[in-house]
């Protein structure tokens, strides 16, 4: 058998390739030499074969058959195999597979080996892809390593130790002699990396933070070889830029600022430090500027005293006006950060961060915006809502909701007039309408309805939005909503603050029934123009001509529409005596939470009682004797049309009958089902409710198989309406046993706040026999208990 | 059957979660590297080192969908971006990108300045280091990478100590694979 042609070899001749054909073509080729040259175990040639697979694998093309291999490459004796073997299993392993478990002893034998090189290997293959029990096995040798006083060792055991914590946190307590005198060692290599597991430990545990702080007196110690660092002359070794190791700064500096976190001791004990660092460091390049940003993020985080916050605000400051975006950017992320604490600092930099609105980086803008809204006040609010609006009608459509939204807040908070705050709604809806969330919907309308004074000027405004664009839905749905309730000051001319445009009844009434038939309008918009046609019954005095509208819709295919218009017919015939009275104008509405999840609860002066209304229906106030029929003509509560995310009203009188309806509420036992049975995949349901949140249901799934054959790479997904919110945990494993010999579960949590009926979409993919299987289904038949 | 799928999943509102592409972030606060990707301008992957446990399809994924986002940004854009619930740190060298993955807590500029240490190490070890010097001498450049960084964090903040280590491993090697025979010939069995 010739030898295996080499690395370097390899690379040459897949490189001359010309198309990926020849390519796979080549490496297949030379994956086949590699496999018959493994199940011949020579030991030779083994090294070079793993590395050509380890090539072939960064390109994208299969090596696991190479995984055992780089186990024995570990366990030879040459350094070689070992370098190779030891990347090999960086690369190839994982530790979801139980066969990295093999390397344990390996590894443990070469941390103890003669050569540090191989000690060196073993703790940095252990240190990057150690799994729990491995590092649950080596804790022990690292901690011994982490000992000697052979620094190359020692800053590796270091590292080694942050990642075993990492993995096995109740392993932190045995390393903590270990770290007695580690600040004490001159070698840069072992201070850094002392600093970094001091750090994880500090982070994890409020106990070895407070141990730190009092016993060891670890900031004076910290505060010392920081301040050797920016003292001390030029360091060839160290140095970068005029600077002296940058790299150990600022993980003092981040240390500092764990350790000065809520405590005055130590804050006051590095306050010098840090004024030092913040006023001396070179700032022309990057590293500089790396430390400087540090030292900033530490004076905020700390208990610092007024003086160096300034200090600190005023360098993000500079680094806004810097040219390097990069150092502006950070910048911004800062300063978004401390604009709660130290928003008068912040404001001085108002006008620079307005200016970045401009820039031509997204990250860059998006903190801009972010910040703007940030800084928005009572006294800056027409300044700076002319640049959001700018900004708003200039920037890209992935900015533009969260825009709007701000805007709106910022509107609500500090509009100067109600004029003021009308205009801007409207500015917001026609340039940036159809991106404008949808629960600004029913918040307009109630700021509009509670602005008695400016409905005129409302509604005229709007009614000329929609005479030019009716495509934008949220501004078409507040305008018909409008309409509807002040369609009678429209058409009289009554408005005050700018000139009254001249409109007649039918005019009104052609532009609320285009909306009905038009492409562009959604469903629930349709519904919003039907309604305020049906309002203006008692408006305007062309009461026939809504009439036909109104039975038009009666049969309408839409079942939403069709179910108001039959409604209101049913209004305009038996109930026509109290159709003024229920389509009167509205009442002020009190806000139950601001911008929350909109219940608009009204209350209504006359003595029936008041209706619970969900989001998108504009509230009917219905009589409590009619409530039954009604119930009649809405079929029960049981089906609610998911898709339209609403819910069909329930007059709170009959509220209790209803419940009983559905039966006793009791959640605790609820019972399984079974929710997709399938080519021997069989997939349960079992329930229980979170406790304290009655809103969440804990859903676990038992997948058996009942097939000959496993079925691996199993895994479960699952899609919920837009209404529910779905956490899917961890799957206890993805081998699903033949023969019902085990199951595999998972945790699903659906929080449901409008207990609406639970449905869901399940996909389920794995591999049976080597063929890839993949199925979707809906689960439609929750338990009622299961989202009541 | 795919596509139809997401446009059923559209058309009735439903919010999908993936779990598989969840990325494993570390429990702890503590900033952290997650990997770090070398790239060409034409999107081959030229080193991916993993600090992370995730298999192979997921580790294709992330790299195919990160190294298409980044080849989509602009020259003028900053070197940080947000991408999942991590932050991009990359940065162009000649033909290759140079991208790490940190969590959120981490200082960007240092880890620029780490990027830049580790093309400075890799410039002294092959002398003026370019594209090719990577492909044909991968295995090198991981050995660089992990005498310089261990778990994500730097262990040796001295160029010279990272270079001296690397020389003497490269010694011990060209030892271990002198043929026998020439250490007989000198009489050191």
């Amino acid at each position: 058998m010739p030898a295996p042609i080499r690395l370097r070899e390899l690379i040459r001749t897949i490189r001359t390739a010309r198309t990926q054909a020849e390519e796979r073509e080549m490496i297949q080729k030379e994956c086949a030499a590699i496999r018959s040259s493994f199940r011949e175990e020579d030991n030779t040639y083994r090294c070079r074969n793993v590395a050509k697979l380890l090539y072939m694998h960064m390109l994208g093309y299969p090596a696991h058959f190479g995984q055992l291999e780089c186990l024995k490459l570990i366990a030879s004796q040459k350094f070689t195999d070992k370098r190779i073997g030891y990347l090999g299993a960086m690369l190839l392993l994982d530790e979801r597979q139980d066969v990295h478990l093999l390397m344990t002893n390996c590894i443990k034998n070469d941390l103890n080996h003669s050569t540090q090189y191989v000690q060196g290997l073993a703790l940095c293959t252990l240190g990057c892809m150690g799994s729990s029990e491995m590092c649950r096995d080596l804790a022990g040798e690292v901690e011994k390593l982490l000992k000697t006083s052979n620094s190359y060792l020692r800053k590796k055991a270091a590292l080694c130790a942050v990642h075993v914590i990492r993995k096995v946190p109740e392993l932190m307590e045995m390393f903590l002699p270990a770290t007695k005198n580690l600040l004490s060692e001159k070698n840069h290599g072992v201070l850094h990396t002392s600093v970094v597991l001091l750090t994880e430990m500090c982070e994890r545990s409020p106990d070895m933070l407070a141990h730190f702080r009092k016993n060891e007196k670890l900031v004076p110690q910290l505060v010392r070889i920081l301040k050797n660092l920016i003292m001390s002359g030029y360091s060839p070794e160290h140095d970068v830029s005029g600077i002296s190791d940058p790299f150990l700064q600022v993980r003092i500096l981040r240390l500092l600022r764990i350790l000065g976190k809520s405590d005055d001791d130590s804050s006051e004990a590095m306050n010098d430090i840090l004024a030092q660092v913040a006023t001396n460091t070179e700032t022309s390049k990057n590293v500089g500027n790396a430390i400087l940003y540090e030292t900033v993020l530490t004076i905020m985080d700390i208990k610092s005293e007024s003086g160096l916050r300034v200090l600190a605000i005023n360098i993000l400051g500079r680094f806004l006006l810097n040219n390097d975006k990069n150092i502006r950017y950070v910048a911004l992320t800062s300063l978004l950060k401390t604009v709660q604490t130290d928003h008068n600092a912040v404001q001085r930099h108002r006008s620079t961060i307005v200016d970045c609105l401009k820039d031509l980086d997204v990250s860059i803008k998006r903190r801009a915006m972010e910040l703007s809204f940030a800084l928005v006040n009572g006294n800056n609010i027409r300044g700076m809502m002319k640049e959001l609006l700018y900004f708003l009608d200039s920037c890209d459509p992935e900015f533009k909701a969260d825009c709007a939204s701000g805007v709106f807040l910022a509107a609500e908070k500090y509009a100067p007039s109600k004029r003021w705050h009308i205009d801007t709604i409207m500015r917001v809806l026609t340039t940036a309408g159809s991106y404008v969330r949808d629960d600004s919907v029913p918040n307009l309308i109630q700021l509009i309805t509670n602005s008695v004074e400016m409905h005129a000027y409302t509604v005229q405004r709007l009614y000329k939005a929609l005479l030019d664009d009716i495509s934008q839905q949220p501004l078409v749905q507040v305008a018909s909503w409008c309409i509807g309730e002040y369609g009678d000051l429209l058409v009289s001319g009554q408005c005050e603050e700018e000139e009254p445009i001249q409109v007649t009844e039918d005019e009104v009434l052609d532009v609320l029934e285009g909306l009905l038939v038009s492409n562009l309008s959604t469903p629930v918009t349709r519904g919003y123009s039907l309604t305020a046609i049906m309002k203006l019954s008692t408006r305007f005095s062309s009461v026939n001509r809504i009439k036909k509208v109104v039975s038009i819709y009666g049969s309408s295919i839409d079942v939403e529409l069709q179910q108001r218009a039959v409604e209101y017919n049913a209004l305009f015939k038996k109930y026509d005596h109290m159709r003024p009275a229920l389509l009167e104008r509205m009442p002020i509405m009190e806000k139950s939470a601001s911008n929350g999840p909109t219940e608009i609860v009204q209350t209504n002066g006359e003595t029936e009682p008041s209706v619970v209304e969900p989001k998108h229906l504009p509230p009917v106030t219905q009589p409590v004797n009619q409530a039954n029929d009604l119930l009649d003509l809405l079929g029960g509560n049981d089906v609610v049309p998911v898709i339209q995310n609403t819910m069909p009203t329930k007059p709170a009188s009959a509220g209790g009958e209803l419940l009983d309806l559905l039966g006793d509420l009791s959640l605790s036992a609820i019972p399984p089902m079974t929710a997709y049975n399938k080519n021997g995949l069989k997939i349960d349901f079992t329930f229980e409710r979170a406790n304290p949140n009655p809103n969440i249901a804990v859903i676990t799934i038992h997948a058996s198989n009942s097939t000959e054959a496993d079925m691996t790479d199993f895994v479960f997904q699952a899609a919920v309406p837009k209404t529910f919110q779905l956490q899917l945990l961890s799957p206890s494993s993805n081998v699903v046993p033949a023969l019902n010999q085990g199951t595999v579960t998972q945790v699903i949590r659906v929080l449901n706040p409008q207990k609406q009926q639970l449905r869901m979409r399940i996909k389920l993919t794995y591999t049976l026999k080597g063929s890839p299987v993949q199925d979707l289904a809906e689960v439609n038949n929750f338990p009622p208990q299961s989202w009541q | 059957m795919q596509i139809l799928y997401i446009h059923h999943l559209l058309l009735f509102g439903y919010v999908f979660r993936l779990n598989l592409l969840k990325l494993p972030v570390v429990q702890a606060t503590t900033l952290k590297m997650q990997f770090m990707l070398l790239f060409s301008r034409q999107g081959k992957l030229r080193l991916q080192k993993w600090y992370v446990p995730l298999s192979d399809k997921e580790r294709k994924k992330i790299s195919r969908d990160l190294v298409q986002t980044i080849l989509a940004r602009k020259p003028k854009m900053c070197s940080f971006l947000e991408w999942r619930d991590l932050k991009i740190v990359y940065k162009r060298y000649a033909s290759l990108y140079f991208c790490c993955a940190v969590e959120d807590q981490d200082n960007e500029l240092i880890t620029l300045e780490i990027i830049h240490r580790y093309v400075e190490l890799l410039d002294k070890y092959f002398g003026s280091v370019c594209e090719l010097d990577i492909i044909f001498n991968f295995e090198k450049a991981y050995f660089i990478l992990d005498e310089f960084l261990l778990g994500g964090e730097a262990q040796e903040t001295s160029k010279k100590n990272v270079l001296k280590a690397i020389e003497q491993a490269d010694l011990l090697q060209e030892e271990a694979e002198a043929p026998r025979s020439v250490l007989e010939e000198i009489g050191l069995t």
